[in-house]
């Protein structure tokens, strides 16, 4: 009982660190959409942020310069970003297709001609790193049955960056819907000609949008390189991650909670991915058992049986689509998406 | 607004866009302490002066051809297909199916001319589902599209490690289609005909990326089809109301444009690989949108910017052996710089050229 108490609680607790780096980028993205401007450019902030953190903390020797390096890098990318969509009313998503080329493309660049390792940055001290924080207690609570083991493994133990997280969820919230701010944010998204005829500045208002959603990257960014599990940059570390978020900002229809939920949807599934490797049954086990293997390995041999992990990765995309596509569900983005703001005159 | 002339928008915007690309990286190189002209002089000799630099090179502009010349067809619809990548892992797996299943029944030449067929019709099927989407469900193309990407990618890795798995274990790649199952390799070909030919991996493909170009070309600017897709792109409502069926027509500009990505699996898939390894569109779709940017989306003008390309991919490859603080991964970044300046920041220098030339106008 208690082992599969702890067991939830480690699939929970790996649930929230794969989330984290998705958290982040999906809110960045949900600021710059609700003020009007695509942005899936998320994937090359994240990965410039990654790298400049990585690279900083190592020459710095402090990961707290390192975070700082990646908020700027990130946000000179969003400031390009910014440049070309807002100033220039260039098409948006060829500016971030644009800018995730040419992050991956510096990234490796630089890498190489700062360290000669192939894209990789040197390995990171523990001292350069966000190392885990052991909340106040957990050697007296520890003991408690139930409550004890939820505060030690999934509540204390994370670093830094995840508990910020969390909590640029509920500042997310805040900022959009419990301030004059969001509320122009959310009102440019939808009708810019309403915000600009009362005076408020369309461009200022976008530029915010998009100078946040880069701070939040390069934070996530920090998080992937420099945080966790995470000691030092790899070539293309992003993995995609900036697109995962992306369909989780759709998933959750462009509201911090409901991304929020997405984001640890997409968490949960990458976590228990490799848990289900071994979960199985045997193929010999009866004609539908042997009919799935068939279908999904091909062969029956051996009678050892996996589940098709390979079609885990693809869930959150697919899920993405079928919800766009209305068949559940319906995705609203903001109306004025993507179309720059041309002031009459 | 006095409109600017026809050369100065086909000839000299793209050429100072790619002016200021080359000149951003250039700065790159020099901050990361090389010299740039040296570095381009070495890209240029790797590109086309080396014995079968060349080869190499017309052998990476083929796939820019054809996935230029997918994004193209969309973009004239205004559709904007950013799922080349994925479509032509379909093409690929299109392929494999065709040549794993007939090629021991069949001769090898009937063998390619099915799998041709193949790597298009699965490429058409991966974009028209998007297409199929927007058009009937209301959802956002380069959304989907994108989604799709990564989707097809997932179907790589589970179609190789199952279905479509060869002998070699533990190796995500098929195994070896027959031998005559393939597209000739351009040298073999031309020293046949009596002509010195150094070996490189330009194959057949590229005759049919020619071939491509001119069936785009005649579609979009000499049929009705292609009339009725054009004006879609400049005023969907204006289209809908002069009885041009806009849903049926985004579905098959997505199709058409998604079986020319398919085919970007023929060059390397039927004519270099020959089995289905991970991984192999290496980007290629994505960069047909810097070469249809480039290319102003006409067949001519992608041929030339796919040219570009293939050079400097084949001259990027030179880079890793001649520099140490260098590498390939220039070219993406010349590659992201070409799709910011022709693409993001393309009104730039607009209105101060068409204020240059109203002012010669005037003067004059």
């Amino acid at each position: 009982m208690l082992e599969t108490w702890i067991d939830v609680l480690r699939i929970l607790d790996g649930t929230l660190r794969v989330a984290t780096p998705l958290i982040l980028c999906a809110m960045a993205g949900l600021l710059s959409e609700r003020s009007g401007v695509i942005d899936i450019g998320l994937e090359g902030k994240l990965l410039a942020g990654a790298f400049a953190a990585a690279t900083v903390a190592h020459l710095a020797g402090s990961e707290w310069v390192g975070l700082g390096a990646a908020i700027i890098v990130s946000v000179s990318f969003a400031l390009v970003h910014g440049f070309a969509c807002i100033t220039h009313r260039g098409e948006q998503i060829i500016s971030g297709v644009a800018i995730n080329i040419l992050a991956a493309g510096l990234t490796v660049v630089i890498g190489i001609a700062l360290f000669r390792k192939g894209g990789q940055t040197p390995l990171l001290e523990d001292s350069e790193r966000f190392g885990a924080i052991t909340f106040l207690g957990t050697e007296t609570l520890g003991d408690v049955p139930i409550i004890g083991p939820l505060y030690v493994e999934l509540i204390s133990g994370h670093n830094l960056l995840v508990y910020a997280a969390l909590a640029t969820v509920v500042l997310v919230w805040w900022l959009l819907y419990r301030t004059t701010f969001g509320l122009r944010l959310r009102a440019v998204g939808e009708a810019p000609a309403a915000v600009d005829t009362a005076g408020i500045s369309v461009t200022w208002l976008r530029y915010r949008a998009v100078i946040m959603a880069g701070v939040l990257c390069g934070i996530a960014g920090a998080y992937l390189s420099t945080a966790g599990f995470g000691a030092g940059f790899e070539r293309d570390m992003s993995a995609g991650k900036g697109f995962i978020a992306l369909a989780a900002m759709i998933l959750g229809n462009w509201r911090p909670g409901t991304t929020l939920l997405a984001c640890l949807l997409f968490g949960f599934l990458e976590t228990i991915s490799p848990r289900l490797q071994g979960v199985g049954f045997d193929c010999t086990d009866g004609a539908l058992a042997e009919l799935w293997y068939r279908v999904f390995f091909l062969d029956c041999g051996g009678g050892a049986v996996g589940f098709p992990t390979a079609i885990i990765p693809m869930l959150p995309y697919i899920l993405t689509v079928i919800l766009l596509a209305g068949f559940f569900g319906r995705a609203v983005p903001p109306k004025a998406l993507g179309t720059p703001y041309v002031k009459e005159h | 607004m006095t409109p600017l002339p026809r050369w100065v928008e086909v000839g000299v915007i793209p050429l100072i866009n790619l002016t200021l690309a080359l000149l951003v990286a250039g700065l790159v190189i020099a901050t990361v302490g090389e010299d740039p002209i040296r570095a381009l002089n070495v890209m240029i000799q790797g590109a086309f002066v080396y014995p079968g630099s060349l080869g190499y090179t017309l052998y990476y502009t083929t796939n820019f051809v054809f996935t230029g010349l997918a994004v193209a067809v969309a973009f004239h619809a205004m559709l904007f297909n950013i799922g080349g990548e994925g479509q032509a892992m379909l093409g690929g797996i299109g392929i494999t199916i065709v040549c794993l299943a007939l090629d021991p029944f069949m001769p090898g030449f009937l063998v390619a001319l099915v799998a041709i067929c193949g790597a298009a019709a699965m490429g058409a099927a991966w974009a028209f589902i998007p297409g199929w989407l927007q058009a009937y469900r209301g959802s956002h193309i380069v959304i989907t599209t994108i989604m799709f990407n990564f989707i097809a990618s997932g179907l790589m890795v589970w179609l190789l490690g199952g279905w479509l798995k060869g002998d070699v274990t533990g190796s995500p790649q098929s195994r070896f289609f027959a031998e005559e199952a393939s597209l000739p390799a351009m040298h073999d070909i031309l020293n046949g005909l009596g002509i010195d030919a150094a070996r490189s991996p330009l194959n057949l493909s590229i005759v049919i990326a020619v071939l491509c170009c001119v069936g785009v070309w005649v579609l979009i600017w000499r049929t009705k089809f292609g009339y009725a897709l054009r004006a879609m792109g400049h005023s969907e409502p204006a289209a809908e109301y002069a009885g041009i069926p806009v849903r049926r027509m985004i579905v098959i500009a997505m199709a058409i444009s998604g079986a020319l990505a398919g085919c970007m699996a023929l060059n390397e898939i039927l004519g270099v690989q020959h089995k289905l390894v991970l991984n192999f569109s290496a980007g290629y779709g994505f960069t047909g949108i810097a070469v249809a940017l480039m290319g102003r989306n006409h067949p001519v003008g992608i041929v030339m910017a796919s040219l570009l390309f293939g050079a400097l991919y084949q001259g990027g490859a030179e880079l890793d052996f001649e520099f140490k603080s260098i590498t390939r991964e220039m070219v993406l970044v010349i590659q992201g710089l070409i799709i910011l300046f022709s693409g993001a920041l393309a009104y730039m220098f607009t209105p101060w050229l068409v204020r240059a030339f109203a002012q010669r106008a005037s003067n004059a």
